[in-house]
Parts: C-alpha cells; sequence; structure tokens
C-alpha cells in the first residue's frame, strides 16, 4: 500500500513541507532545507540555509539577492535523480521561466509533483514543458477559469508592431515583468522580425544580460535614458520595463505614448480599462483554462491538489471529471499580481 | 471579422481622438468593400438585426458548459457578452477561421436568418470564431455595441481618409445606406461624389468664433446685427418633398426625440435655430426643464405636456425648394420673419434682434441677459452669406462671463494617453456645515484650464499630499490649514438629485491656481445654492 500524500507533502505556515524528507518547497519564510522551482521572487526567497535548485534559478537568486542568499547551494539538473533524506526528488522543466522547474517528490511508493508556474505555449527562452506521471499533481491556477484562453502569443506581438507603424510619432511602452515576460516579449519581437534597438528600464537590465549570456539572443537593448534630452527620440521606438513604472514620473520622457501591458490578464477588459492600458498584449507565462486541464489529465493523476489562483473552478472540473481534488491552502504567492 | 473585432477593441481602449481618426482612416483602407462599410454601419449605429436576447445567448451557452463554471466565470468577468465570447466552447472539428468568415458574411448570415433559426445561425459563427471576433458578434446582435465612437467622428475619419471636407459627407449622409460603396468609391477618387438623392437631408451649419481681445476695435458696429445667444440645442428642422427631419447641429436625426416639434413641422423649407422647451415667447424653461428632454430616443406624452419642445428660429437655409444660404444677412432675416410668421406659434418664434449702436453698449446688454438660458449675444455680419463651418469675421459668439468659485481638491485621477503618468482629472469640493466644523463637499470635476506647466505642478501637489488611494485615484489632503484651492469657472448650475452636493455645474474647468489661498477661505456651498435660485 502506497503513502498517504498528504504525509509525503502537507502545507505549512513557511510553505508546503515534506516531513520525510525534512525540505519545504518554495518557502515563503527562511526555512533549513528549501527546494525552488524557479526565480519569481515570491517562490524564490532570500534567507534559506541550504538551497536546491536548477543552475539558473540559483543564478537568478545570486543576481537579485546577491552571491550569499543562501549557506549553501546544490544544483539540480534536468531529469536527475536526487536523494534528500531518503526521499527521491528530480527537477522538470517547466516552462514558466528560464530555469523554471516542475520538482516530482517520491517516497514509500507515491510521487507528487509540484508544478509551481507553468505553461505549456511554446516559449523561446525556456526549455518547454515536460509531463512527468504521477499520483497526485499540484497545480497552480493563476488563470483557472474558463474565460481564460491564451490567443497565441506571435498574434499578439504582431498586433503591436502594426501599432507601431500606424503611430510612429508616438512611443510604445510594453509593460511586463522583470522576469521571463520581459525577455520572452522581446525575443518573441525579434522574431517577427523587427530588430531596431528596444529600449528598457533599468530595472530589467540585469535579467536583460542573463538571459543574453545563457544564449538568448535580444537583439539591440539600448537603456530608456533621455540623452540630449529631447522626447522624440522614443518616436516609433518600443520601450519596456515593468508596468509600475509606467504609472509614474518615468514615463514623461516619452513622447505621447501608448501605453501596453504584456500579460494573461489583459484578457478581460474590465482589467485592460482599470489600468489605463491602451493596447493590451495577451501574453502570459502560465497555462491558459485549455492548457491546465489538458495537463492535468496527461500527468494520469488520480487526485489534484489546486493552488494560487482560482481553486474552486479547477476543483469543479475535476469533480465533473472524475477526479479527486481539493485545493491546497497556500499562502504567500501573488495569484493577483502582474505575473 | 478578425479585422472588425481588432479595430472595435482599439476604438474602445484609445483614449486620443486623433488616434480613433487614425485607426478608422487606416481600416478603411485596408479593409475592402464590402466589410468596410459594413464595419462604418457598425460604428455609426446603422447596423442592426432581429435582436437576439440576453436569456437565449444564456441559454445556448447552457447547453455547452456547465453552470456552476460559468457562474464562476460571469461572476469574475462581470459582463455577459464579453463572457461568453470567453467561454465558449471552440469546435475541435471546424477549428476557428475568421480569414473564411468575413463580417459581411456574418452579417448576410444574421440578417437571413429567421427567428426561430437565428440561435442555430449565431452558434454556428461562436463556434468558428475567436474569442474577440466572438464579442464583436455578440455585442452587434445584442445591440450593446459602444466604441466611444461618435457618428461624427466616423464623419470626420471619412473625411480624412477621402481627404475631403466633413460638410461635404454630413451633406449627403443620410441618403446614404450600408455598406456605403458609392460613397467609398468617390472618396477613393473612382465615382463622382454620390447626388444628394433622398429629400430632407442636413445643411451643414455655420458656427461662430469666440470675441477676443481687440476683435472689436476693429469692427463697425453697424455692419453687424446682434441677437441673444440661446442655450438650448442647435437644431435644424427640414421639410422637403413631403419627408420631414429633425437634426442636431452635427447632422445626427433626433426626429424620434420631439415628436411635437415634429408633427408642427408643416411648410416647406429648412430652418436653423435653438430647440428649447416652455411656451413661446412668454415663457422659456430652464436649462433643467430642458433635460427633461435630451437624450431620449422616445418621449412620454406626460413629458411632452409638462415641457413642450419648441423652434426659435435664427436663419431660413430652403425656402420653398430655393436654397437662400448664398443671400445676406439682412435678406434672409427678412425672409425668415415672414417665414416663421406662417408657422404654428406654440412651435415656432422667432429669436429676437437686439438693437445696439455702441459696442459698450452691447456689453452691457450681455452681462445682463434677461433670462437665465442665455449665455450671451451673437454677432452677425450683415451683408454675409450662410456657409458651412466656422469661418472667422461673419459670426461672432460675446459670451457672459463664466461663473466663479474657489474650491478645494479633493481627490486626483490619472489621466489618459499623453496624461498617463499625471494626476491630471480632479474633483474639487466647497465647504459645508457649521462655521467651526467645516466639512468638504465635492460639487464637480475638471479635467483642463490649466497650462502644462500647471499641470506638473498640480501633480507634485497631489503625489505630496496623497492621504489613500483607490485604484487610479488619490484623495489628497484638504484641511482648512491645508490644501489646494482652485479657482474653477463654469457656464451655469443644475440642481442635481445625483450629488450630494445638490447641484451639478455645467462645463467646468480650472481657471486659476490659488496656491496663495489658504482652503478655509475657500467658497461655501450656500454660495453656489444662491447662484442657483437666483
Amino acid at each position: 500500500m502506497a503513502m498517504q500524500p498528504q504525509l509525503l507533502l502537507h502545507p505549512r505556515p513557511e510553505g508546503l513541507y515534506c516531513p520525510p524528507g525534512d525540505f519545504f518547497i518554495d518557502p515563503v519564510r527562511p526555512v533549513d532545507r528549501a527546494l525552488i522551482t524557479h526565480g519569481h521572487s515570491d517562490h524564490a526567497r532570500a534567507g534559506h540555509r541550504h538551497v536546491l535548485a536548477t543552475r539558473q534559478t540559483l543564478d537568478i537568486m545570486a543576481l537579485r539577492y546577491g552571491e550569499d542568499f543562501a549557506e549553501a547551494t546544490q544544483v539540480a539538473e534536468y531529469g536527475e535523480r536526487l536523494a534528500v533524506n531518503g526521499v527521491d526528488v528530480s527537477f522538470h522543466p517547466a516552462g514558466h521561466v528560464l530555469g523554471s522547474a516542475q520538482i516530482a517528490v517520491e517516497h514509500g511508493g507515491m510521487r507528487i509533483v509540484a508544478s509551481g508556474d507553468y505553461k505549456r505555449a511554446a516559449d523561446p527562452t525556456c526549455a518547454d514543458f515536460e509531463p512527468v506521471r504521477c499520483d497526485v499533481f499540484i497545480t497552480e491556477a493563476t488563470f483557472g477559469l474558463p474565460v481564460f484562453r491564451h490567443p497565441k502569443a506571435s498574434d499578439e506581438v504582431s498586433r503591436l508592431l502594426k501599432s507601431v507603424s500606424q503611430f510612429p510619432e508616438r512611443a510604445h511602452l510594453v509593460g511586463a515583468y522583470a522576469l521571463g515576460k520581459a525577455q520572452r516579449v522581446i525575443r518573441l519581437i525579434r522574431d517577427a522580425g523587427h530588430h531596431d534597438p528596444i529600449y528598457i528600464h533599468g530595472a530589467l537590465a540585469r535579467l536583460c544580460d542573463y538571459y543574453k549570456r545563457e544564449g538568448i539572443d535580444l537583439g539591440a537593448l539600448e537603456p530608456a535614458t533621455v540623452e540630449g534630452g529631447a522626447k522624440s527620440g522614443f518616436a516609433g521606438a518600443i520601450v519596456v520595463g515593468p508596468p509600475s513604472a509606467f504609472a509614474d514620473r518615468w514615463a514623461r520622457r516619452f513622447p505621447d505614448p501608448v501605453t501596453s501591458f504584456a500579460s494573461g490578464w489583459m484578457r478581460i477588459r474590465q482589467r485592460v480599462k482599470q489600468r489605463g492600458v491602451e493596447l493590451p498584449l495577451i501574453v502570459s507565462d502560465h497555462c491558459d483554462w485549455d492548457e491546465l486541464t489538458e495537463t492535468i489529465v496527461e500527468t494520469g493523476a488520480g487526485e489534484v491538489w489546486v493552488t494560487h489562483g482560482r481553486e474552486e473552478a479547477v476543483v469543479r472540473w475535476c469533480e465533473i471529471n472524475g477526479i479527486r481534488a481539493r485545493p491546497l491552502h497556500l499562502v504567500g504567492y501573488e495569484d493577483e499580481a502582474e505575473e | 471579422m478578425k479585422r472588425f473585432a481588432e479595430l472595435l477593441d482599439r476604438l474602445l481602449l484609445t483614449p486620443s481622438r486623433n488616434a480613433k481618426l487614425k485607426l478608422m482612416a487606416d481600416h478603411f483602407r485596408e479593409v475592402p468593400d464590402p466589410d468596410r462599410g459594413l464595419a462604418l454601419a457598425a460604428i455609426t449605429g446603422n447596423l442592426s438585426f432581429a435582436s437576439v436576447k440576453p436569456a437565449l445567448l444564456r441559454a445556448l451557452v447552457a447547453e455547452r458548459m456547465d453552470e456552476v463554471l460559468f457562474a464562476y466565470s460571469y461572476d469574475y468577468v462581470g459582463d455577459l457578452a464579453e463572457t461568453i465570447s470567453l467561454v465558449w466552447p471552440s469546435d475541435e472539428a471546424t477549428p476557428s477561421n475568421d480569414a473564411d468568415i468575413t463580417l459581411s458574411f456574418a452579417v448576410e448570415r444574421l440578417d437571413n436568418a429567421s427567428r426561430s433559426d437565428a440561435p442555430t445561425v449565431l452558434a454556428g459563427l461562436l463556434d468558428r470564431l475567436t474569442p474577440e471576433s466572438r464579442f464583436a458578434i455578440i455585442k452587434l446582435v445584442t445591440g450593446g455595441l459602444r466604441v466611444g465612437v461618435s457618428a461624427r467622428l466616423a464623419k470626420q475619419a471619412l473625411a480624412n481618409y477621402g481627404d475631403v471636407d466633413v460638410h461635404d459627407i454630413e451633406e449627403i449622409w443620410h441618403g446614404l445606406e450600408p455598406p456605403y460603396e458609392e460613397l467609398f468609391a468617390w472618396l477613393d477618387g473612382k465615382a463622382p461624389k454620390p447626388e444628394r438623392a433622398a429629400l430632407a437631408l442636413f445643411r451643414s451649419v455655420m458656427l461662430s468664433t469666440p470675441v477676443q481681445d481687440g476683435d472689436l476695435a476693429k469692427l463697425t458696429p453697424s455692419d453687424y446685427a446682434a441677437e441673444w445667444k440661446w442655450d438650448g440645442i442647435r437644431v435644424q428642422a427640414v421639410c422637403e418633398g413631403g419627408r420631414h427631419r429633425i437634426y442636431s447641429r452635427t447632422g445626427d436625426e433626433i426626429s424620434g426625440a420631439f415628436p411635437d416639434l415634429l408633427e408642427a413641422m408643416n411648410y416647406s423649407g429648412a430652418l436653423d435655430g435653438e430647440l428649447l422647451v416652455g411656451h413661446p415667447p412668454d415663457h422659456t424653461g430652464s436649462f433643467s426643464d430642458l433635460q427633461q428632454r435630451l437624450n431620449r430616443k422616445s418621449v412620454s406624452a406626460k413629458t411632452m405636456r409638462e415641457f413642450p419642445a419648441f423652434m426659435r428660429c435664427y436663419d431660413l437655409l430652403l425656402e420653398g425648394d430655393e436654397d437662400i444660404r448664398p443671400l445676406a444677412f439682412a435678406e434672409r432675416r427678412r425672409r425668415l420673419e415672414r417665414f416663421v410668421a406662417t408657422l404654428d406659434p406654440a412651435r415656432f418664434d422667432l429669436s429676437p434682434l437686439v438693437p445696439f449702436s455702441q459696442w459698450e453698449e452691447l456689453d452691457r446688454l450681455r452681462m445682463a441677459p434677461p433670462h437665465p438660458i442665455i449665455e450671451g449675444v451673437m454677432l452677425k455680419r450683415l451683408d454675409s452669406s450662410y456657409v458651412a463651418g466656422r469661418p472667422k469675421g461673419p459670426w461672432f459668439k460675446w459670451k457672459r462671463d463664466p461663473h466663479i468659485i474657489d474650491a478645494v481638491l479633493m481627490y486626483a485621477q490619472r489621466g489618459h494617453g499623453k496624461r498617463s503618468s499625471f494626476y491630471s482629472d480632479y474633483t474639487f469640493g466647497v465647504w459645508t456645515g457649521s462655521e467651526t466644523e467645516p466639512e468638504l463637499v465635492p460639487v464637480g470635476k475638471a479635467y483642463f484650464g490649466f497650462t502644462d506647466e500647471e499641470l506638473r505642478q498640480i501633480d507634485k501637489f497631489v503625489r505630496d499630499n496623497t492621504i489613500e488611494r483607490f485604484g487610479p485615484v488619490r484623495s489628497v489632503r484638504a484641511q482648512p490649514d491645508h490644501g489646494l484651492v482652485l479657482e474653477v469657472a463654469f457656464e451655469g448650475l443644475n440642481r442635481s438629485t445625483r450629488h450630494k452636493s445638490g447641484v451639478a455645474m455645467r462645463f467646468p474647468r480650472i481657471s486659476r491656481l490659488r496656491w496663495d489661498k489658504p482652503p478655509a477661505e475657500a467658497d461655501r456651498l450656500e454660495t453656489l445654492t444662491a447662484m442657483l435660485d437666483g
């Protein structure tokens, strides 16, 4: 008889805990031993004693928190089986951002996959998601409602480029999360044949440099600073920055800007209007509804735990489809954030 | 279909007028007939179908998905059309193919559908479209298409596209039908301008320019006639070949809202004048009275009895079938006087001339008009013909000075477009309550009247004095000894049950920043309510 899943992993205030292995996955408070799925700051926090993650996730944490963000670190290769206090763990590509991983935890005949954040759509800046067969699948539900249907990201970027050609006298300000989304959007713009320099906000510089060092060609990037002081210098330019910057005084250097925002939330018009976005780009690093439900089926899991986001709808879908499911109440993750 | 859906979404989210014009003109350039004409019809509200009720849409979606999942979805999105456009399950067997389903194909299918097979036809279209296109179709069939574009703006986009004068488009507009192929052929330079085929069409109106400093010194009083400038709605009432129509000054037909006036239009000609309510010539209703008749598609018998519409005539453009616009104002006025004398006096009267010999004399009259609904005087050159647009010289408007109060800035909201990084929309209030413990009550909102430099100063004040944030809105410190006093100019005041203060300003704008003035010395609500009674 296999081990009961909740004895292998269960929520504690610090995060998802594995008692036999004595480790946490993506803990929100400092712990002795942490396994980290990816580098976004709500999942990867500073202050743990020992951190196990992919090389890129460790690099990103070092960029964000300094080289001494943990006492000891250990690299997990994708697909490699490691033992942590007698519990088998392995990291598998999650397709979310560079270095992102699902973590499979196996012990006593029970395998649970904690998928962290993931997506199924192709992304030229990170490895594709690999489905892992398991008994229990822990899924995020950021876009876990049937209304979230992400269009092809390349079509969204085409709309951006069309607007740039329609309004050559204006600057296009694209809001994008600094890790992952910004680099993906820039790469998509390059793939669509736009090779002019792209201007980036200072908050993006280190991560863009890191992506480039990892072999992801982002083309010519220049700082979005005012040189020579002329506003018209940015006419016709694409500027990428964190979304919060565009409501700030920082944005005043641009001529009559078109504000754009690359996010799965841009699917909902009311959200678009609330943010004052003129050109929404529905580009998400999370699964949409169809991808979530297809992935659940693909893992073959008999039980699904649903976390951060619209748990109730995913649980309902599982019930209709004869899969045991329950919400997993983890605190501290930004399901309503800017991705 | 995809192009159309994209256009709608961009128009909806684009705040700038010029950008909207550009988006529409580009659409007319890039999309072939008949789709571009149908898009135009949709935007101008000239495309309608046997309407589909929300209940039918809900029934269609209930056949296709779990009701609990639908309820979660609708609750999250808030808009039925949008929710359905997103949750509609794509048919695996017929993948979405917006390229094949053109707007004209969809319109034709829906047009030809009978009441009983309309649901099947609609579902068949939704099965094959992307969410954006589904949204556009659902909004079309439910009659809820709102993209923030007036018919006037769409006509301006056509004018820009074809490089013609917008008045030329206004004048033929009501004789044209979707998909407007002959209109586009003309704008493309491939065919002559469509004839004014239909009768009782709109004639583009003549507008005035404001009197500015020094203007009058150069003009001779005896060259001009003066008349009151009535603050109703400028209309054109046309009877031609048995057709009767009332147009707004932008050429939108508004006959349906004024059946009482329409019924009295038993002449042959075209009159230019002001629509007002009351019993002419002795009783002219207030602006609040007039509001009872505005922005209504239909009107009840009771409202028509209480607030009867009439037209105070300014000018005669067409007499019988003679176009008299080229004649001098003095001659048109003579004919107008004769013409109005033959009409129902309960529905038509003459806008009286204001005799004067010196500008100073007229200035005094303008400052103290005999009726609250007069907003100043008009000057019309006696020898001027009636021309479309706003030429400088023949007609001037000389308004009564605006009302001014000092108010305190209470809330600021972030602007759009060029102003998206500035707090540029201001809600201001005046004091109420006891003298010892006064409270501010909001009385209006303004987002212009200041210079770019002043905008930067107010923005800094807002950011430095924020006490709370609600989304894009900040509430700022506004206390008797700390806050920003705004001098607000406005044209008039109405009673309002919607506002806590009980008053609503017309056309408020910031006229000065009073950094020097302590908020405690700003005006009290009593000052405003006194203006209401006066």
